[in-house]
């Protein structure tokens, strides 16, 4: 063999220009533009309904646009056909020919495109070691596990070595554990080829790891568009916030404004805050903290931004650290993530920084809502 | 009270029990006396006639000796042992012309679309008709003086009338009014049950439409043909009422069926008839077996749909 892996076929950049796609009167997808470069690996991210897969299906020529345009290069492809495109796709169910054997699968692209017998042996074969499926090569999709399967689809895909691969949630169907090993492969396949990809999920953790920039989609429309750390970091509303593990989201009336540092007022609890867009005072806000922003401090500590006393009432062990839920004098509870041993009924004292207490504008994010706690006098008198 | 004193739960050992445990891992419990009536039926109703049937075929007639006179006679006499060409000629062309071309409509209507209903509906209305009102509707239809020769012949697209009753064509159309919406039907759940994905995957694979339908589509339809081909057969083969009037029954349309009949019932010979309907029953069944042969060796595997 003169080399173990060729190169996909390069383009310099892909570009998405306000694309958009309704269904009648309903917008499944709209103005996306994106510009994608060579080699990079792009997360579209998103619950399930906001058009993440419509925009996926729109690359690959799998459904028409109804606005906008793509360009590779300066050549306009939105109107290509799919098999003309050239571009890798991974299904979120496989979508393997059942009545092909592996090798068959894999080198089905190939024939397609009427590669030489010699070629296609040599290359489905890499293909197939490239995803550790040597042994399962004369085997029929309907004999091999769930990720064996899923490698298939991955193998079947990047043979043909194309410019672009796309993957529609492909690791919603395994469980945990496979999942994880399959995200490093993913990673370190997409690292080897160096392969241009775009991949659908709706599972933030598994978008951080895998991707350089992600697209945070929200029916239908882009969100933001960074790098992890930004989106980590600097999320533009609460509703990537809430994606970003912002888990304590809290619903809030601006107080003060002086510059980006704004007070709030949290059902009653006044909090030094970084406002992440204009606000006057008497506007309607959300409070984001992450449940790791949150320190658990001595008595006698004191902060720039949040600090406020409460009780513990649930523990969840996770290794190291411990989530706790504390419910605060104001009847909200926040989540806590701390190495500091807790259990239930503690009294405790936590705090966040100014800079890491984010203010976003009110964009009906799911926020949570004051309660009275599930104590056990409020079960007797049969309260929810 | 210590942990360890915690007792199992103390129930006696009954071999009744464990027997009945034994037969129902074998699927055998009291349930299985629901399969009664049906087990009834099939005897009363087939197993017993089938049976009873062959006795009678292997019955000599009187003057006759040998178990197998009836079938002797069949074979020798050319008017009859013709009708298995002469049915076999109208069945198989009818029978392998509704199943292929159930295939493009089944294929083209596996989707969802507006008015999917009402095309399924038209396609489908002549199964409900029966052969009878089909055959005399199609001998008004066809005839010379009927509406198809009139029209060809308004247009100028013939003379002279065509011949399409009383002969082949007649019916062969008639086993195509009935058969086509049965094979149809058939069809169409196969394809239903065909992954659409599989066809999405195969584009961004870079294959045409064509190219779809040859490697992905049809091989998972092969076994779903094969079956559809079989039962349609089975349903043509046994062409009796249309044979009857819209062919010529005591000549090119001499088919099997009618020469059962003939003998059971204009010359009241019940022995010969059995036979007669004996050898139809293996012709049939040899087709089928041919048609799941050739099956066999274009395509082993899964379909991933319904009817693996």
């Amino acid at each position: 063999m003169t080399n173990t892996v060729t190169p996909a076929k390069q383009f310099g950049e892909l570009r998405l220009d306000g694309v958009g796609r309704s269904f009648g009167e309903a917008n499944a997808l709209t103005d996306l533009s994106l510009t994608i470069q060579q080699g990079e690996f792009i997360a579209l991210l998103g619950p399930s309904g906001c058009g993440k897969s419509t925009a996926l299906n729109c690359l690959a020529g799998l459904l028409p646009l109804t606005h906008g345009s793509i360009w590779q290069d300066d050549k306009r492809i939105d109107m290509t056909r799919p098999e003309r495109r050239g571009f890798g796709m991974v299904f979120q169910n496989y979508a393997l020919f059942p009545h092909m054997s592996v090798r068959k699968n894999v080198a089905f692209g190939l024939e397609m495109r009427k590669t030489p017998s010699a070629e296609i042996k040599e290359r489905v074969a890499e293909a197939i070691e490239l995803v550790h499926l040597e042994d399962q090569a004369a085997k029929l999709p309907g004999q091999l596990s769930g990720g064996q399967q899923q490698r298939v689809a991955i193998a079947r895909a990047v043979v043909l070595r194309p410019p672009l691969v796309l993957m529609d949630e492909p690791l919603s169907n395994l469980d945990a554990k496979l999942r994880l090993e399959m995200r490093t492969q993913i990673r370190r396949l997409h690292q080897a080829l160096n392969l241009t990809t775009v991949y659908v999920t709706h599972d933030q953790e598994e978008a951080l790891s895998l991707a350089d920039r992600l697209v945070v989609l929200r029916l239908g429309r882009v969100q933001q568009i960074g790098t992890p750390r930004e989106l980590y970091s600097r999320p533009a509303n609460a509703f990537v916030a809430d994606f970003m593990g912002y888990r304590n989201l809290l619903k809030s009336t601006i107080s003060a404004v002086d510059g980006t540092r704004v007070v709030v007022d949290v059902s009653g609890l006044s909090v030094n805050a970084t406002a992440m867009s204009g606000f006057s005072v008497g506007d309607a806000c959300i409070v984001g903290v992450r449940p790791d922003d949150l320190k658990v401090v001595g008595p006698g500590a004191t902060s720039d931004g949040l600090i406020v006393d409460g009780t513990v009432e649930v523990v969840e062990y996770q290794g190291r650290e411990i989530v706790s839920e504390v419910r605060l004098p104001n009847r909200l509870t926040v989540t806590v993530r701390t190495e500091e041993d807790l259990h239930p009924g503690m009294r405790i004292r936590v705090a966040a920084e100014a800079g890491r207490t984010l203010a976003f504008a009110d964009d009906n994010t799911v926020t949570r809502v004051p309660d009275l706690g599930v104590s056990p006098e409020a079960v007797a008198a049969g309260a929810p | 009270m210590s942990a360890e004193a915690v007792p199992v739960s103390a129930v006696p050992a009954d071999p009744r029990g464990a027997w009945r445990h034994r037969m129902a891992d074998r699927g055998i419990d009291r349930t299985l006396w629901l399969l009664l009536p049906a087990v009834i039926f099939v005897v009363a109703l087939f197993v017993y006639p089938f049976l009873y049937g062959l006795s009678l075929s292997l019955t000599p007639g009187t003057g006759e000796t040998g178990i197998f006179s009836n079938y002797a006679k069949f074979f020798a006499d050319s008017y009859y042992s013709s009708t298995i060409w002469l049915t076999l000629r109208l069945a198989i062309p009818a029978t392998l012309f509704n199943t292929l071309a159930s295939v493009p409509f089944a294929y083209w209507m596996r989707g969802r679309f507006p008015g999917k209903r009402a095309v399924t509906t038209m396609l489908v209305v002549p199964i409900t008709l029966g052969t009878v009102l089909t055959a005399e509707g199609l001998l008004n239809f066809l005839g010379n003086a009927g509406w198809l020769n009139r029209f060809l012949m308004l247009i100028h697209v013939i003379d002279a009338p065509l011949k399409l009753t009383y002969n082949y064509w007649g019916v062969f159309l008639s086993l195509v009014l009935s058969g086509f919406p049965f094979a149809f039907l058939l069809i169409l759940s196969y394809t239903s049950g065909i992954d659409p994905t599989l066809e999405r995957a195969a584009s961004t694979l870079g294959a045409s439409a064509w190219q779809r339908f040859m490697r992905v589509t049809l091989p998972l339809l092969a076994p779903g043909l094969a079956t559809t081909f079989s039962l349609a057969f089975v349903m043509a083969f046994s062409v009796f009422p249309s044979a009857l009037m819209l062919g010529n029954p005591q000549g090119e349309e001499h088919v099997i069926a009618i020469a059962a009949y003939e003998q059971a019932y204009t010359y009241y010979n019940y022995n010969y008839a059995s036979a007669i309907a004996m050898v139809m029953g293996a012709v049939e069944l040899l087709v089928i077996a041919a048609v799941q042969l050739l099956r066999r060796t274009f395509y082993i595997g899964t379909t991933g749909g319904k009817g693996a």
